[in-house]
C-alpha cells in the first residue's frame, strides 16, 4: 500500500512539474474551460438565488388568496363575498386587498399601488419604494404625480422612502391610503382587488379552497404551496433552458479538449516513448495523463466558479440579468444574498468536469500505448 | 418532463456512462473470440493495448456512476417542492412509476462495476490474464444494465410533471400506506433490530474465521450481501428513527441533507464500500484454483474481507452511536 | 542467461509494406560479458535488441531469461526460480521484468528536456513506488560516481555532450539492473569521448554486470574489453566470434 501511494507521489511530482514546463500548450483550453464553467455556474447560482429570493418573498404571502373571475380573467371582487367565506369551517378571518399596477410613462416602468392592511396613511400622501426613488430622484417631502383613470392627473406628497431592506418585493412599491387608491382606478367602495384567508389548520387548506369553489363558482382561490411549486418549476425550467443553450459551448468545449489532448507535439510524444523505454508502463503514462486532467479540471473549475460566484452576488449577475430576471427596469441595484448549495457544485461538476475527463480519455489511451522501442526506431 | 441542470447533468451522466459500457462490451466481443497470449502477432498486441482502455473507462464509469447516484437523490430531493405531498426524495422518486427502478438499478449498477473492477485487478496481477474472458464476458452483462438505467432514468424525468399529487415520505413510509416499502416500515423495531444485530454478528464471526482460518469465504460474502440488504431494511425500518427523532418518518433519504450533518453520505458510502468488498470476496472464490492466482488471490480476498468488515463497523458504529447518543427512545 | 530460440519479429504482417525485422534468430548469451551486436543500419541489430531487452514481444519464437531476475515478484508461492519465459508475458509484466533487470542507453541518450539531471536520473525509479528520499540518495550517489554532483540541478539542455552521455549512462543504472543494453551509444560521440563511454562499460563490468551493445563503430566492437562480436545482416546472424 505504501509502495503504491509512494508511486503515484511520484508519478503526479512529474506531473506537476511537466505542465509547468508546458504552460503556454494549455493555456487556451485553461481559459475555455474557466469560461464554460463561468458560464453555466452564474446561470445556475442565478436560478437557485431567484427561487430563493422567491420563496423568502412568499414566505410572507398569505395562505390562500381568492380572486374573482370574469371571462376567465381576473376581475374585482365583490366585498359581499367576504362574509359567506368568513362562515366556512376552520376560517379564521377573510380581509380584503387593494392594489393595482400603474405605468409611469416617464421612466418606462410599471409600479405596484397598495393600500397597507397596518398602517393608515392620510390621504394626499404616498410612501415610495427606493427603486423608484432612485429612478425618479424623488425623496422624502417631494411631490409626485400620477395619471388617473379619467385621465386627470393628481399630486402626492412623499412622506418617506421605504427602507431597502427587501429591495426585491418593495423597490416599485407605492403605499397610499384607501381613498386615493379607489379614486385613482375608480373602483367603487363595494369591490376589492382579492380577498385574503387565513386558516386556522394548514392541513385544511385545500379542504377550504373547495368549498370556496362550490359556495363561490366565479371565484379562484390560490394557495401558497401553488405559488411556490409554481415559481421552483418557472425558474428550474429557465435553468435548465439555459443549461441546454450551454450545452453547445460545452460541446464546443469538449471537442476543443479532445483536440488539444489528441494532438500531441512532437516533444511531448517522444518524452512519453522515453518514458516507456525506460521503464514506465502503459498505466503509468496513463496515470500522468489522468493526474494532468485532474489538475487543469481542479484548476479552471474553482477559478470559473470563483469568477461565477463574483458575478452573481457581486455583481448581480450582469451579464444574464436581462435574460434570466425579466422583470422591470426598477432593479438595476439589485444585489441577490450569496448562497451556495453544495449541490449545486456537485451538479456543475457533473456538467463540466465528467464531460471533460470522458473526452480525455481515448487521447490519453492512444498517448500511452506508444511502443516502449519506438525512440530506438526513430 | 421538468427541465432541471441537474437533470442535464444526469442524463448526460447516463449517456456517457452507457456509451463507454457498451464499447467495453463490444470490445469484449473481439476479445472472447480473438485473445491469444501465446501469440505476439500484431492483433493480439493491439488487443491487448486496448484492455488498458477498457480499464481505464470502467474505472472512470464507476466513479461517475457514485456520484450520479447520489446526485440522483439529490435531485429527487430539490425536486420535491414541485410535488404537492411530496415533502422529500421519497415522495419524488414516487411521482411516477419509474423513480424507484432508477434509483434501484443505480445502486446495482455501482456494485457491478465495483465487482467488475475487483476482478479486472485480481486478473492484471496474473501473468496470463486467467479471468480475461470471464470478466468481458461479465461486461456484456453489465452494458445491457446500464443501458436500462439509462433508459428508466430518462423515462422518469421525462414523465416528472410538476404539481402530480403524490404520497410524500410521510405516507409512503409511515405504517399505514400499503406496498413494499411500508411493509418494511412496519416490521417491529424489535425484530427488525434482532436481525440487524443477528446478521451483523454472523458476518463478523464468519469474516474472522476467514481471516484468520481462511476458510467459510462464500459464506462470509454471502452474509456481507445479507447484511447489506438487512441494513437497507434497518435503515428504514428503525436506524433513521433515531437520526430524525420522530417516531413516524422512516424515509432513507433525508439523512443525506444538511440539517443531519450529511451523515448519510458517510453511512451509504460506508454500506456500498462493504457490499463491493464483501461480494468481491465470494466473486473472486471460483478462481480459487488457478494456478497463477494461487500466490496472491487469497491475500487479495482477505484484504477485501477486512475493507468489508471495517466498512460495516463504520456504519454500525454510527448507527449505534447515534442510538445511544439520542434522548429519543422507540416506545 | 539470455536464449533466443527462431525469434522472428515481423511489422505490418499481411499488408503490403510488411517487412520481417528479425527473421528466425537463435542465440544465447552469457551473464557478466560484453557483447556487441555488429551491423550496418537496417540491418535488425536494433530491433534484436529490442527483443532483447523485453522492450517488444516477438512475433514468433522463444525469449527465455535466467538467473537474477525478479521471477519472485511473478511467482510469489515459488516455482521454478531458473527461468522465465519471457514471450507470451503481457506488456504489464514484460515491463516489470523490463525495469529490474536492464538499463537502457540510447543513441540520442533521450533526456527529458526542461527537468534537471537530478530529475532525469530518478525518472526510471518512479513507478517502482520507493520512497522519494531512498531514490533521491541513490540518484546522487550515481551522479557522485560520474562526477556529475555538481550538475545535480542543472537543467538537461545546459549539459555538454560528455556530460548528457554520462547522464544517460547514471539513468541506466538507476534501478541497479544486471544487464545495460546499449543502442549506437557512440554515433553522437567523438574518439576521446567513446573511449571514454568503453572504459566505463569495462568498469561495470568488473562489478559483475552484462552489458549488450549494437554498434556499427570499429571503436565499439574491437575494444578490448568486449567479449564476443555478434553480426547482423537482414534480420539473419550472420557471424559470431564466440
Amino acid at each position: 500500500m505504501a509502495r503504491w501511494i509512494e508511486k503515484y507521489r511520484s508519478i503526479l511530482d512529474f506531473t506537476l512539474s511537466s505542465l509547468v514546463r508546458r504552460k503556454g500548450k494549455n493555456l487556451s483550453l485553461l481559459v475555455v474551460y474557466v469560461l464554460v464553467v463561468f458560464m453555466l455556474g452564474s446561470a445556475m447560482f442565478l436560478t437557485e438565488a431567484m427561487k430563493r429570493e422567491a420563496s423568502l418573498v412568499l414566505k410572507g404571502a398569505p395562505e390562500m388568496v381568492i380572486q374573482r373571475l370574469l371571462q376567465g380573467r381576473y376581475d374585482p371582487i365583490p366585498m359581499s363575498y367576504l362574509e359567506k367565506i368568513r362562515g366556512i369551517r376552520g376560517v379564521i378571518s377573510a380581509e380584503p386587498r387593494l392594489w393595482g399596477y400603474i405605468y409611469d410613462s416617464a421612466i418606462g416602468a410599471n409600479y405596484t399601488l397598495m393600500v397597507p392592511r397596518n398602517v393608515a396613511l392620510p390621504s394626499g400622501e404616498i410612501m415610495i419604494g427606493n427603486g423608484i426613488s432612485r429612478r425618479r430622484m424623488i425623496y422624502s417631502k417631494d411631490m409626485m404625480s400620477f395619471n388617473l383613470s379619467n385621465g386627470s392627473s393628481r399630486v402626492f406628497t412623499v412622506r418617506d422612502v421605504i427602507s431597502p431592506e427587501s429591495e426585491l418585493v418593495s423597490a416599485d412599491l407605492v403605499l397610499l391610503s384607501e381613498g386615493d387608491f379607489r379614486e385613482i382606478f375608480e373602483l367603487p367602495s363595494t369591490h376589492a382587488t382579492d380577498l385574503v384567508v387565513k386558516i386556522r389548520n394548514p392541513k385544511e387548506l385545500v379542504t377550504v379552497a373547495k368549498k370556496v369553489m362550490e359556495l363561490l363558482p366565479d371565484t379562484r382561490p390560490i394557495i401558497r404551496d401553488e405559488m411556490v411549486r409554481t415559481y421552483d418549476s418557472v425558474f428550474d425550467w429557465r435553468g435548465g433552458i439555459v443549461t441546454v443553450l450551454l450545452m453547445m459551448a460545452l460541446l464546443a468545449f469538449v471537442i476543443l479538449a479532445w483536440e488539444k489532448a489528441s494532438g500531441l507535439s512532437a516533444d511531448e510524444k517522444r518524452e512519453i516513448g522515453i518514458l516507456k523505454a525506460i521503464g514506465w508502463e502503459t498505466s503509468d503514462v496513463i496515470a500522468v495523463k489522468a493526474y494532468e486532467g485532474l489538475l487543469i479540471s481542479f484548476f479552471s473549475f474553482t477559478v470559473g466558479i470563483l469568477l461565477a460566484y463574483g458575478h452573481v452576488f457581486f455583481f448581480s449577475a450582469a451579464l444574464f440579468a436581462p435574460a434570466m430576471k425579466g422583470w422591470s427596469v426598477l432593479y438595476p441595484d439589485f444585489r441577490i444574498t450569496p448562497f451556495v448549495d453544495p449541490y449545486q457544485v456537485a451538479v456543475l461538476f457533473f456538467l463540466t468536469v465528467v464531460p471533460y475527463t470522458v473526452a480525455t480519455i481515448v487521447p490519453s489511451w492512444r498517448a500511452a500505448i506508444v511502443d516502449p522501442d519506438s525512440v530506438m526506431r526513430s | 418532463m421538468i427541465l432541471h441542470p441537474a437533470i442535464v447533468a444526469l442524463l448526460l451522466v447516463s449517456l456517457l456512462t452507457t456509451g463507454m459500457t457498451l464499447y467495453g462490451a463490444y470490445f469484449g466481443i473481439g476479445i472472447m473470440r480473438r485473445w491469444n497470449l501465446k501469440s505476439g502477432s500484431e492483433g493480439q498486441l493491439a488487443l491487448e493495448r486496448r484492455t488498458y482502455l477498457i480499464s481505464t473507462l470502467l474505472a472512470y464509469v464507476l466513479i461517475f456512476q457514485v456520484g450520479s447516484l447520489f446526485l440522483f437523490v439529490q435531485t429527487a430531493e430539490s425536486l420535491h417542492n414541485q410535488f404537492v405531498g411530496a415533502m422529500c426524495a421519497a415522495g419524488s422518486l414516487n411521482v411516477d412509476p419509474y423513480g424507484y427502478p432508477a434509483f434501484l438499478l443505480k445502486i446495482l449498477n455501482v456494485i457491478l462495476a465495483g465487482l467488475w473492477l475487483i476482478i479486472n485487478h485480481v486478473d492484471n496481477g496474473a501473468h496470463d490474464y486467467p479471468l480475461i474472458k470471464k470478466k468481458y464476458a461479465l461486461l456484456l452483462v453489465l452494458a445491457p444494465l446500464f443501458l436500462a438505467e439509462s433508459v428508466v432514468q430518462t423515462l422518469y424525468f421525462l414523465e416528472l410533471k410538476a404539481d402530480v399529487i403524490t404520497s410524500c415520505c410521510g405516507s409512503l413510509f409511515s405504517s399505514e400506506g400499503n406496498g413494499v416499502s411500508s411493509d418494511i416500515a412496519a416490521i417491529p423495531a424489535k425484530a427488525a433490530m434482532a436481525g440487524f444485530y443477528l446478521s451483523f454478528g454472523l458476518t463478523f464471526v464468519l469474516g474472522g474465521i476467514y481471516w484468520f482460518k481462511g476458510k467459510l469465504g462464500g459464506l462470509f460474502s454471502f452474509a456481507s450481501g445479507l447484511f447489506f440488504l438487512v441494513s437497507c431494511i434497518s435503515l428504514i425500518s428503525f436506524i433513521s428513527l433515531y437520526f430524525y427523532e420522530l417516531p413516524t418518518h422512516h424515509c432513507p433519504f433525508c439523512i443525506l441533507q444538511r440539517e443531519y450533518h450529511y451523515i448519510g453520505y458517510l453511512l451509504y458510502a460506508a454500506l456500498l464500500t462493504g457490499v463491493v468488498s464483501g461480494l468481491g470476496v465470494g466473486v473472486l472464490m471460483p478462481f480459487a484454483g488457478v494456478g497463477s492466482l494461487a500466490g496472491s488471490l487469497p491475500l487479495f480476498q482477505k484484504r477485501l474481507a477486512m475493507v468489508c468488515l471495517v466498512a460495516y463497523l463504520l456504519f454500525t458504529g454510527i448507527a449505534i452511536c447515534r442510538m445511544i447518543g439520542t434522548d429519543f427512545t422507540l416506545g | 542467461m539470455i536464449k533466443l530460440l527462431n525469434v522472428r519479429k515481423g511489422f505490418n504482417l499481411g499488408r503490403p509494406n510488411e517487412f520481417v525485422a528479425v527473421d528466425g534468430v537463435t542465440l544465447s548469451m552469457e551473464a557478466n560479458r560484453v557483447t556487441v551486436l555488429k551491423g550496418p543500419s537496417g540491418s535488425g541489430k536494433t530491433t534484436l535488441l529490442s527483443l532483447i531487452g523485453c522492450m517488444a514481444r516477438p512475433t514468433s519464437g522463444r525469449i527465455i531469461l535466467q538467473r537474477g531476475l525478479p521471477r519472485e515478484y511473478l511467482f510469489p508461492n515459488g516455482g521454478d526460480t531458473t527461468e522465465v519465459e519471457v514471450t507470451s508475458l503481457p506488456e504489464r509484466f514484460l515491463t516489470e521484468i523490463r525495469r529490474r533487470t536492464f538499463g537502457f542507453i540510447f543513441q540520442q541518450f533521450n533526456l527529458l528536456k526542461g527537468i534537471t539531471v537530478l530529475e532525469n536520473v530518478m525518472l526510471p525509479a518512479f513507478p517502482l513506488g520507493e520512497k522519494h528520499g531512498v531514490v533521491k540518495k541513490r540518484a546522487l550517489a550515481l551522479l557522485e560516481m560520474f562526477g556529475l554532483s555538481g550538475r545535480a540541478l542543472a537543467k538537461v539542455e545546459w549539459l555538454s555532450g560528455g556530460e548528457a552521455q554520462r547522464v544517460a549512462i547514471a539513468r541506466a543504472l538507476m534501478n541497479n539492473p544486471p544487464v545495460i543494453i546499449a543502442d549506437e551509444p557512440t554515433a553522437h560521440l567523438d574518439s576521446k569521448l567513446s573511449s571514454a563511454f568503453m572504459e566505463i562499460i569495462a568498469r561495470l563490468k568488473d562489478q559483475g554486470k552484462t552489458a549488450i551493445i549494437a554498434s556499427h563503430d570499429p571503436l565499439v566492437f574491437e575494444a578490448k574489453m568486449v567479449d564476443r562480436v555478434i553480426s547482423v545482416r537482414d534480420g539473419m546472424l550472420e557471424g559470431d566470434t564466440a
